[in-house]
């Protein structure tokens, strides 16, 4: 069978891609031209977007924590946060303006990201309450937790460990059950009213 | 009919319960004494008398409602509304290895898109030197293949890093379905855009109102990948990114965008949210692995497991379960009745494939004594699935995904099975 030089599909036109090429990069790579400040992005979020993650990224109920957990990711219970463990304020930029506000995607100003960020970045102590973000300014912020994250290391840590031959017969004296899901009984029942429709 | 069936329903049902086999294993024959003629073959029952529904009845045909407790289901505490959410597959309702489309998990950022296939376009951009637009028409007169493969959520048993949680395989292990795809390789899309020298990533975009991206390696893409327009034979399920899907074999399904509508061709990773804030794993000492994109050699049993108890009584038992691993195929699964004292391995059956779901078996003589199930997967590169007490000394109890530790069931003298961990 033929390989590559089907000729089918028709090429994009610079419009069409403008439209739906929305992804920036930790480099800027994507960001458009804008601005905005803190007490703008205060007023959005108030508005737009603390029904859910609460007046200063706190979180409402189940929603996302959006601030603070600063010094908790080697501890029992990590918060993560943009502030705590996001590495790269382009990621804030680009899913507040591509996914947020939930059910309202894509409905925010470039500016009005702009503002948005500035507010989350205020909200985790990143900046002062006078700080204007832009596409001029966006590559000076460094986000603290930037250097915690490393590539797939599974392949030299645990695929020796893993690849072993494994025990067959009497690998171990004595079996104790040491945890039960019964006693946390948090399993939804089995009943019809139960099923997802 | 309405009447019938709860004749009959609750006919079997005092049956069932009224029936007692008594059996002599001594022989190794199982001989049953029957006191009186079973009414179900003595009496007339309904459906042997009159006719049933036509072949114009069941255009797209159900399950028999006999079958209706088989469905996805949900844990409302885990996620903060079903729209962003999961859903279970029965695992312990299902054998073979493929997945019923109607039964396969769900797992939406933005709800299911729902779109008519004239109206969604699929365009490739970037670093190549014709950026193209394809409506679903072009992308059927491309060639295509089938292929069998899992598709896990890499959170799939992660609500068990720190202990046993939830009671029944679904939940514990039901972020997974295996299908038969028929998809146009990615590889001949990317190529008829010409990817240009200095590309080495691509950024894979949904349509729906998450606009799911996520950063693969362009080696990847240019591998195995494919743009799925059917599962199973037909059209792709709404909920699983009808029109197209993207199709990334073993790797985590967070990758497999659904609702496809786009793909940059670039020469960094973009790390989105999907990949920094999700889907990276933060171990003990608080640094986090990003793009741990393989889902590793894993198994389960599936019969018997806390919905599946065993309700025969003593004697021929059958266990069964599943087994994928996301770097190649699974020649053997152990099977332990005793928690990890004593294995046996477990008889394949089915098809082996590549990054696929492959079924075993292992048939013994229950003494209805306690036992403590578990199955252990090795796959084609040596691999043996490890126990979760050897992935927590790595990695501690924080990473919420790629759990793929050792399963145990406690099964008491009844029967009844228990998700529980032994030390």
């Amino acid at each position: 069978s033929r390989e590559g030089g089907y000729g089918l599909g028709r090429t994009a036109l610079p419009e069409e891609i403008a439209a739906w090429d929305i992804d920036v990069r930790p480099d800027g790579v994507g960001l458009p031209v804008g601005s905005g400040d803190v007490w703008t992005g205060e007023e959005l979020f108030v508005d737009y977007c603390s029904v859910c993650h609460g007046d200063f990224g706190e979180a409402v109920g189940r929603w996302p924590v959006l601030a603070g957990g600063f010094g908790t990711l080697d501890g029992e219970d990590p918060v993560k946060t943009i502030g705590s463990y996001w590495p790269y304020l382009s990621t804030v930029w680009d899913y507040v303006h591509r996914a947020m506000p939930y059910g309202a995607a894509q409905s925010l100003t470039d500016d009005e990201v702009y503002a948005i960020t500035a507010y989350l970045l205020y909200v985790n102590n990143l900046v002062e309450d006078d700080f204007e973000l832009s596409n001029e300014n966006f590559s000076e912020v460094v986000m603290p937790n930037e250097q915690a994250f490393f590539m797939d290391d599974r392949d030299a840590v645990e695929l020796p460990l893993f690849s072993q031959d494994p025990c067959m017969t009497d690998c171990a004296e004595t079996v104790e059950i040491t945890m039960r899901a019964a006693v946390l009984d948090v399993t939804p029942d089995t009943e019809e009213d139960n099923a997802v429709e | 009919m309405s009447d019938d069936t709860n004749f009959s329903s609750s006919r079997r049902k005092f049956l069932g319960g009224a029936a007692v086999a008594t059996g002599a294993l001594a022989t190794g024959k199982l001989v049953h004494a029957q006191a009186m003629p079973d009414p179900l073959i003595t009496e007339m029952q309904p459906w042997q008398q009159y006719l049933g529904d036509g072949v114009d009845a069941r255009p797209y045909g159900m399950p028999s409602q006999y079958e209706a407790h088989v469905v996805r289901r949900n844990v409302p505490w885990l996620t903060a509304d079903s729209v962003s959410s999961v859903n279970f597959t029965p695992l312990h309702e299902l054998d073979g290895i493929i997945t019923p489309n109607g039964l396969c998990f769900e797992r939406h950022h933005a709800g299911i898109a729902e779109i008519d296939p004239g109206m969604h376009r699929l365009m490739i951009n970037g670093l190549v030197d014709n950026p193209l637009v394809f409506t679903m028409e072009d992308l059927m007169r491309f060639p295509r293949e089938n292929r069998t493969y899992f598709l896990e959520c890499a959170a799939n048993t992660g609500m068990e890093w720190r202990g046993a949680q939830l009671n029944g395989c679904q939940f514990t292990h039901g972020m997974i379905h295996n299908v038969v795809y028929t998809g146009v390789p990615l590889r001949l899309l990317l190529e008829e855009a010409g990817v240009r020298t200095n590309a080495a990533w691509i950024l894979p975009e949904g349509a729906d109102a998450s606009a799911m991206t996520r950063s693969i390696p362009l080696e990847k893409a240019l591998d195995d990948c494919l743009v799925a327009t059917h599962m199973n034979g037909e059209r792709l399920r709404p909920e699983q990114g009808y029109p197209i899907r993207l199709v990334v074999p073993g790797w985590e399904g967070n990758m497999w965008v659904k609702w496809l509508r786009r793909i940059e061709v670039g020469d960094q990773p973009w790390h989105h949210r999907e990949e920094t804030s999700k889907y990276t794993d933060l171990l003990e000492h608080g640094e986090a692995r990003r793009f741990t994109w393989v889902m590793d050699a894993k198994s389960v049993i599936t019969n018997p497991s806390p919905q599946a108890p065993i309700t025969h009584g003593p004697g021929p038992t059958v266990i069964t379960g599943v087994a994928w691993s996301g770097r190649g195929t699974i020649p053997r699964v152990d099977v332990t009745l005793d928690g990890g004292a004593n294995w046996h391995q477990a008889r394949m059956s089915g098809p082996s494939l590549d990054k696929s779901m492959h079924r075993f078996y292992y048939e013994f003589n229950w003494d209805g004594s306690p036992l403590l199930l578990q199955s252990r997967a090795h796959d084609s590169t040596g691999y043996v699935q490890p126990t979760k007490e050897q992935l927590r000394e790595i990695r501690g109890e924080n990473s919420i995904y790629h759990n793929n530790g050792i399963q145990t069931w406690f099964v008491d003298e009844n029967g009844q099975a228990e998700n529980v961990e032994v030390g």
